[in-house]
């Protein structure tokens, strides 16, 4: 037997150590969301025997592939939506004095931390055919009819936006914020007018803000529930709402966990591309 | 840098609506809660305390309080020591076996939420913890974890390790050390990560739908059903209440952290 190095003894007994400390947390991980998800993905495949047979039905019923294209669909305009209304929210508090960026920050922030319920309820209430904005807009003499602004697809994303909206614009701002400011006022200073050196300095030099932005908003769209469940009005069905009805309402195991896996696979195929430009843990880091 | 007037005016309006648009659910609220009818009229014609007497005075409501606080709390119980374990491993050590741990704590935040939440819900019926606090406390650990471990983790990394190892190699083990060097310097990241542990257990609305009922339904579950269902004013009083509870909890996570030197 060749004597161990004492040094390579204490690490290898720090890294048993290290890994017994995170043993815990691990079990609960594994027991909860591993094993969990394992267990959906066999059953995906399964139906007195190994089948593809849930597949087939979820890739050529019409009822799955309306509510796979409406999801991706909601998804795209959630994404789009909030960087439109997320990149100008995060200039302006990258750019400003104090104390308005603190103020533009705490706008954002304070939604973030309010629950998803409390939200969907306030936007019923604002929302709905006798609510708050078609009363005010009626006042106005603006329009005649109450507009069908809840109950259906407008509603869901009016939400989702709202809800997702912090997701776009903390990663927008951080990465802003480390922008210099010599930059600008070079490309100033050389003559640039300042769309052109917005353009050719300021947006470039954002992008990794945006990516992370739009990444953490498309994918977080794509699974969510509560939003077209309370404000869908029963015909917005998206992905998660389908999963969830074939398990409560019809027992569908196969079917639901088919459309689970599919959605999951979606969710880690993205983030697994944009890994590869930004690390994931910056981009959850985030949150 | 000068610009233009007109431009800068337009965008500042644009940011401002965009920011109106962000405050309106909050803004609309606590007026509503204190509504005395039960239509939702905006301004609301007189102010009562109706829902909140009609929120407080409902055994149901108020069982459903109870339970999601319990869990709440116990969620915190759990999750903040098992957090700060991992992620005291994870910034201690570099192998490659640990960075994928990292990576799979962090999966209750890259799944979606309902695949985990029907998946939990097969393994809770087989195990019978469904309808119980063990299922609930247990799922919302799960969830707890990573906010827990990530608030560690950066806590950690602006702490400087030599100073346990001198502790230790004045005789003191390494728990000790642990306890009487290094957790003083990260309690604040260890408080915040608790508080978010916190909040999004009481905010946990979807394994809820699945696993929660009868005697150990919580809030959101109940809050969700009754939305479902008609709007009922009492859900505006119960709203302002948990938003005030979530700010006043927020504000002391990062007021701790401020302090942090």
């Amino acid at each position: 037997m060749t004597a161990i190095d004492p040094s390579v003894r204490y690490r290898r007994r720090e890294q048993g150590l290290m890994f017994l400390l995170a043993s815990p947390a691990v079990i609960v991980i594994v027991a909860l969301v591993v094993i969990p998800v394992g267990w959906l993905m066999t059953q995906s495949f399964y139906d007195n025997g190994f089948t593809f047979e849930h597949y087939r039905r979820i890739f050529t019923e019409d009822v799955y592939w309306r509510s796979f294209t409406l999801t991706f669909r909601i998804a795209l305009i959630v994404t789009v939506m909030t960087l439109i209304l997320g990149y100008p929210v995060a200039y302006a508090a990258a750019h400003v004095k104090r104390p308005w960026d603190v103020l533009i920050l705490s706008f954002v922030i304070l939604p973030f931390w309010t629950s998803v319920l409390v939200r969907a309820y306030a936007w019923l209430v604002l929302l709905q055919r006798t609510g708050v904005t078609n009363q005010m807009l009626e006042g106005l003499g603006l329009i005649t009819e109450p507009l069908a602004l809840v109950h259906n697809e407008l509603g869901t994303i009016i939400a989702t936006v709202h809800i997702l909206l912090p997701f776009m614009v903390l990663p927008l701002y951080s990465t802003m914020q480390k922008i210099p400011r010599e930059l600008m006022l070079a490309g100033a200073s050389l003559g640039g007018g300042p769309l052109h050196s917005f353009l050719r300095i300021f947006l470039p030099l954002s992008l990794p803000g945006v990516v992370a932005g739009l990444t953490l908003v498309f994918v977080l769209t794509l699974g969510f529930y509560i939003t077209p469940e309370l404000l869908g009005g029963g015909r917005t069905i998206m992905i998660s709402m389908v999963v969830s009805r074939n398990v409560e309402l019809y027992n569908e195991w196969g079917a639901a966990s088919a459309v689970g896996v599919v959605l999951l696979v979606a969710v880690l195929a993205i983030f697994m591309a944009v890994g590869r430009i930004i690390p994931l843990d910056k981009m959850l880091g985030q949150k | 840098m000068k610009q233009p007037l007109l431009p800068r005016l337009l965008f500042g309006a644009f940011v401002g609506l965009v920011l109106i648009y962000l405050i309106l659910p909050l803004l609309i609220i606590v007026p509503m809660s204190f509504s005395a009818t039960r239509f939702l009229t905006f301004p609301p014609p007189a102010l009562s305390l109706r829902w909140y007497a009609e929120y407080f005075g409902n055994p149901n409501w108020m069982q459903a309080t109870r339970m999601s606080a319990l869990i709440g709390i116990l969620t915190v119980i759990i999750a903040t020591p098992l957090g700060t374990a991992a992620a005291y491993a994870i910034s201690n050590s570099q192998t490659k076996l640990m960075r994928s741990l990292h990576m799979m704590l962090m999966l209750p935040l890259i799944v979606p939420i309902i695949i985990i939440a029907i998946g939990i819900f097969f393994i809770y019926a087989k195990l019978g913890l469904i309808q119980t606090l063990t299922g609930l406390v247990l799922a919302n650990v799960m969830l707890g974890l990573p906010y827990v471990i990530t608030s560690v983790v950066a806590g950690l990394q602006s702490f400087d390790k030599t100073q346990e190892m001198v502790a230790r190699s004045l005789g003191m083990n390494r728990f000790r050390a642990f306890l009487t060097v290094t957790l003083p310097q990260i309690k604040a990241s260890v408080f915040a990560g608790g508080i978010f542990a916190f909040i999004s257990a009481i905010d946990e609305t979807i394994i809820a739908l699945f696993v929660s009922g009868g005697q150990y339904q919580t809030l959101t579950k109940r809050m969700f059903t009754a939305l479902r269902d008609e709007i009922d004013p009492t859900i505006a009083s119960i709203s302002t209440l948990l938003t005030a509870a979530s700010f006043i909890l927020v504000l002391l996570a990062t007021s701790g952290q401020k302090r942090m030197p």
